[in-house]
């Protein structure tokens, strides 16, 4: 129990998916002009980084790892296009789902769903998963708490964002570059974090 | 090499660079520029990747029903990425232990996809593969020059090699450490940004919000 509350820690604030590993960067920078829409996609990610990354832990152990499916064969090499085709799949039923039970819930995230399939924060998590092999249970708090951190992130920045657009920032370096710097700045605040040893 | 090809070619390099202005595949580019040699490995694949699949994808363009064609650019990709992943840990396994989940993720690497979608659909193979080495160049010269300033001036060398004799070894430069975490490669781009913006004004975005101009005679 310790451990997975030490694991849930280390990737909300020491391993932030969207700070210290950098993913997830197109739609962290394009979508989080407004704290909602923020939060929003915060949302839904979380909820598919939350399933999908027990569904693929699930995959790897069963039909992927080493004498899972068939005696003596190997099929981890297919971890990838498995990994992406499932996230897809789990996109769309979460898509259909939403729209049949919580039509509300649907409305408010549902540009964002289809945008989540080429999230790197998903495959990433999953990557990770596989590379630091999580058993069922680690891999249902990693993927909790890595969504969690990418939304905490784009939160912050989208906050900051919506300041910034009133400041007065030399020509050039407007838009695009000054937000580059503010995530730089961003995150080395979070590698403050760095040092705390779970 | 005709003006047509020329532009394909070598217009993401400065003009249209899938990085800076088209703000595509930034995730990689911020975490392997540590060193010039994960930043090239990391740019060859790419560049390989991107290339490749524009052209598979665009050979089959007639065949694909527009509803499914994610799934169908997806797969080909996905291939793609196995086989240069494999390719990777078969000859260069201490870099490709470094790019560690890296190499997988060019699979979500929004330049592919975006270019899959913005030019393969619709031009025909030849040129489509022109336009992946293209924008896989405009992706490695910016990777490659972030990961310059940060091997050089964070490590004193250069694909490894000691070019600047650090403190440590009895030489006189300080390293720099922060060149070597990763906020670092926030701040270089964001000022490599800067300049090509102040080179080339055309490239800005519109402003969402403009301050005042103080009115004629100052501020009595």
């Amino acid at each position: 129990m310790e451990g997975l509350l030490s694991l849930f820690v280390k990737s909300v604030f020491i391993e932030n998916m969207a700070l210290t590993f950098f993913l997830g960067m197109c739609t962290f920078i394009a979508i989080s002009k407004k704290i909602e829409t923020a939060i929003g996609l915060g949302i839904a990610v979380v909820i598919v980084q939350a399933i999908t990354l027990p569904v693929n832990n699930i995959i790897l152990n069963v039909f992927l790892k080493e004498n899972a499916l068939i005696e003596g064969v190997d099929l981890r090499f297919l971890g990838l296009i498995s990994y992406i085709a499932i996230i897809a799949a789990i996109v769309q039923v979460l898509e259909m789902a939403m729209d049949k039970f919580a039509p509300a819930l649907h409305q408010a995230l549902g540009i964002f769903l289809p945008l989540i399939t080429v999230n790197c924060a998903i495959l990433g998590g999953t990557l990770f998963m596989v590379e630091r092999d999580y058993t069922f249970t680690e891999s249902v708090v990693y993927g909790f708490g890595s969504g969690f951190s990418w939304m905490l992130a784009i939160t912050v920045l989208a906050g900051v964002r919506e300041r910034l657009k009133y400041s007065d920032v030399p020509q050039g370096l407007q838009g695009l570059g000054i937000i580059f710097i503010t995530v730089g700045l961003m995150s080395l605040g979070f590698m403050s974090f760095s040092g705390i040893q779970l | 090499m005709n003006t047509e090809t020329r532009k394909v070619l070598l217009g993401p390099l400065f003009d249209n660079n899938p990085i800076t202005l088209q703000i595509l595949g930034i995730c990689s580019a911020l975490a392997v520029t540590s060193s010039m040699n994960t930043a090239l490995l990391m740019s060859l694949s790419l560049t390989l990747v991107t290339a490749f699949s524009n052209m598979f994808i665009s050979t089959v363009r007639n065949h694909t029903p527009s509803s499914i064609r994610i799934i169908v650019q997806m797969t080909i990709i996905a291939s793609l990425v196995i086989v240069v992943d494999q390719i990777l840990r078969a000859y260069a396994f201490d870099t490709s232990k470094r790019l560690s989940v890296f190499v997988g993720l060019i699979i979500t690497n929004c330049i592919v996809m975006g270019r899959a979608e913005a030019f393969a659909m619709q031009n025909p193979p030849g040129i489509s593969f022109l336009d992946g080495i293209g924008n896989g160049l405009g992706y490695s010269l910016i990777l490659m020059s972030v990961a310059f300033v940060r091997e050089l001036f964070g490590a004193g060398s250069l694909f490894g090699y000691p070019l600047i004799p650090l403190l440590k070894d009895g030489g006189w430069y300080v390293p720099n450490g922060l060149l070597l975490l990763p906020p670092s490669a926030f701040f270089l781009i964001g000022i490599l940004i800067w300049v090509l913006r102040t080179k080339k004004p055309e490239q800005k975005e519109a402003a969402e919000f403009r301050i005042h101009e103080p009115a004629k005679g100052g501020y009595h």
